[in-house]
């Protein structure tokens, strides 16, 4: 989310108080594996319900990328998805509570940025690229921005969302007309009562905005507006490198079972693949779960409990939610996208 | 006076009642159609609502427990409905004043600590449920009744400190409340969610909900302290020293002379700062607490339904409207009967 107001604000001043006392967890935290063996579950932030990525669903069970994310770390560790809790917190509170043990990990949409990272933070691999994008009403026929000569924009005043219109209508001369609002309901209601052409924001709020809020979802685009990306990073905190390992690792499972096509559907029948990189890969030749001091089967276990990357994408925020947002940057390397595989070896 | 001579008496209540009536004729029709004619009621997802240009009724049905419960466990929600119904049940115990007494307090101990026991569990039997797991209005009404429960003794502790004539008690006080006073809710909760614990010692937590309880309390016990003052300002000071004259203690004197005198005085402006701290307590949504309304919005985002936020917060509307209406009858009636002795 990139609005600047004082959330924000609160979060920088918590991460800089919090990387005082950053130094005074390093002695504890080399056990954290330990602790969360010895406790029986891992203690994940999650949001106040940013749906797709981390919110109770109606029987109040959590849902998401991010929440399946947390749940990997869990099958790896435990073996058992269920094996994971979460600790819903607002976006200020979220870095105190990694950094005071509140919580063992954060997979809950936070930018990978330099400060954050500096002060007292380990950033896993992203799991989610972000992007300003542009809705859209079908029947205008806009692809991409370059089309949008005189279009006018609903946007909110003070987000970041401000400057790449006026950018994008300096770099492209596109005369863009921005009409501002002061906060997202009343932008996003402007919008969809025709009051302007497009609506500018991040992709997948977007996606949800179409998801709930207009009559026939499908009459609406989502074209991508600046090129820049924001990587959403799941973190760790200092000084434990060993689950700052498993946390990264058994992310990149979901990316790898992607690329070398694993599913949680063929995932038992590839247990007899003769292609050596996927019998590393589920253990069947044994040593990386060794390695990180896991169980042998634990890519088998993650993938078998809750399938790969792709999967995961389409059931909670791709084409099989309600959300239907693209893949797009969060395609494999292979497809264009930026979800790079590493070697399992 | 009839009804006509009400309505019509004069020129200026004849135009009041003429524009008040037009207002009715031009929107009554459309709320009608909006709330009950064109809405849905029932259905299983929201596809008949996205249809319907009406009110989206059905989401609230779904919704209920969600909105209710947070995100206490489904199958274990009995119990913070238990715990609500006992709540309730000692809130309703304690309005007539013959209940007033020592029991009361036992009452009210076992019954917080009961409350707790069902929420948490860990024992007799019982699943654990973290409070990062507790949800909706049970987190609404213990945080209520503990920002009262515990900050009115509180804060009438501090008033009286503030009128010490004891130098350390009168500054500690003044400087308590005026401190207080001085920031704004929101900061305080922020202080005590997020500074707090990078304050405490390594490994040592205090719960989240625990701490934002804390935050309330101080800040409802801050404003109590000041009304409660000011009703012990209204008192003549002959009556404490008529008491202290006839024997009783200090304490005895403020317990059984001063304090029922200047309570009765305060009753309007105390009912006041109840009720705004009853709804002060949704503020614990920018700290990550799941209560009534952080549930309502959290149910809002289930792209299953298109987003009837006007229905969620009308539901929610009513809800605090009920609690607060009830908490201002019940201070009329308290009124009326400190009044008894000397009303005409």
């Amino acid at each position: 989310m990139k609005f600047l107001n004082s959330a924000r604000n609160w979060a920088a001043c918590a991460a800089a108080v919090g990387s005082l006392t950053a130094m005074a967890t390093a002695a504890h935290a080399q056990q954290t594996v330990e602790q969360i063996k010895q406790r029986g579950f891992v203690i994940c932030g999650a949001s106040q319900g940013n749906v797709g990525f981390s919110a109770p669903d109606q029987s109040g069970a959590w849902k998401g990328l991010d929440v399946d994310t947390c749940r990997a770390i869990a099958v790896a560790i435990f073996g058992d998805k269920e094996k994971a809790r979460f600790v819903p917190l607002s976006g200020s509170q979220r870095l105190t509570a990694l950094q005071t043990g509140e919580i063992d990990v954060l997979p809950r949409t936070t930018t990978w940025t330099l400060r954050r990272d500096a002060n007292g933070l380990n950033f896993s691999f992203p799991n989610y690229y972000e992007y300003d994008a542009f809705l859209l009403p079908k029947k205008l026929g806009v692809t991409e921005t370059k089309q949008m000569k005189g279009a006018s924009v609903c946007l909110q005043t003070g987000s970041t969302t401000e400057v790449t219109v006026a950018d994008l209508s300096r770099e492209f001369k596109l005369d863009l007309k921005p009409i501002l609002f002061d906060n997202v309901p009343a932008t996003r209601q402007a919008f969809f009562g025709g009051r302007c052409d497009a609506l500018i924001s991040d992709a997948s709020a977007l996606a949800t905005a179409r998801a709930t809020q207009t009559k026939n979802p499908d009459d609406y685009v989502i074209v991508p507006a600046s090129g820049h990306y924001e990587a959403l990073a799941p973190s760790v905190r200092h000084g434990d490198d060993r689950f700052y390992d498993i946390v990264k690792w058994s992310f990149q499972v979901l990316i790898a079972a992607e690329d070398l096509g694993v599913t949680q559907a063929n995932v038992d029948d590839q247990l007899k693949s003769n292609d050596p990189r996927v019998q590393r890969f589920l253990g069947v030749e044994p040593g990386n779960g060794q390695a990180l001091g896991l169980d042998e089967k634990w890519a088998y276990n993650i993938i078998k409990q809750l399938g790969n990357y792709g999967e995961i994408f389409d059931k909670h925020i791709g084409q099989n939610s309600p959300i239907k947002l693209d893949r797009g940057p969060n395609k494999l390397h292979k497809d264009g996208g930026l979800m790079f595989p590493l070697v399992f070896n | 006076m009839s009804p006509l001579s009400v309505l019509f008496g004069s020129l200026g209540s004849a135009v009041l009642t003429i524009a008040l009536g037009a207002v009715l004729i031009l929107v009554l029709p459309r709320i009608i159609q909006w709330g009950v004619i064109d809405s849905v009621w029932s259905a299983n997802d929201g596809a008949a609502c996205r249809e319907a240009t009406g009110a989206c009724w059905a989401f609230l049905r779904a919704k209920f427990r969600q909105i209710t419960f947070g995100i206490y466990p489904p199958d274990q929600q009995w119990r913070p409905f238990l715990a609500m119904i006992l709540l309730f049940a000692c809130i309703l115990w304690s309005l007539p004043p013959r209940n007033w007494g020592r029991s009361l307090l036992v009452l009210w101990a076992t019954a917080i600590a009961a409350f707790l026991i069902l929420m948490q569990g860990g024992m007799f039997g019982l699943a654990l449920v973290p409070s990062a797991y507790w949800g909706g209005l049970p987190v609404t009404l213990i945080l209520a009744v503990s920002a009262l429960g515990i900050g009115f003794p509180l804060g009438i502790v501090l008033a009286l400190g503030r009128r010490s004539a004891m130098a350390v008690p009168r500054i500690l006080s003044t400087g308590l409340i005026e401190i207080i006073r001085g920031l704004p809710l929101v900061s305080l909760l922020f202080m005590s969610s997020i500074m707090l614990p990078i304050m405490l010692p390594d490994g040592m937590a205090i719960d989240k909900l625990a701490r934002a309880g804390v935050a309330l309390t101080i800040f409802s016990a801050a404003y109590l302290a000041e009304i409660v003052r000011g009703g012990l300002q209204a008192v003549p000071a002959g009556q404490e020293e008529a008491s202290r004259a006839l024997g009783l203690s200090w304490g005895q004197a403020m317990r059984l002379v001063v304090l029922p005198q200047a309570l009765q005085k305060v009753i309007p402006p105390l009912t006041n700062t109840i009720i705004v701290m009853v709804k002060n307590t949704a503020l614990v949504l920018v700290v990550g607490l799941f209560d009534l309304l952080s549930s309502g919005k959290a149910a809002l985002t289930d792209p299953a339904w298109p987003s009837p936020f006007t229905e969620t917060y009308l539901f929610i509307a009513a809800i605090y409207f009920v609690m607060c209406f009830g908490i201002s009858r019940y201070s009329a009636f308290l009124e009326r009967r400190a009044s008894i002795g000397t009303a005409r």
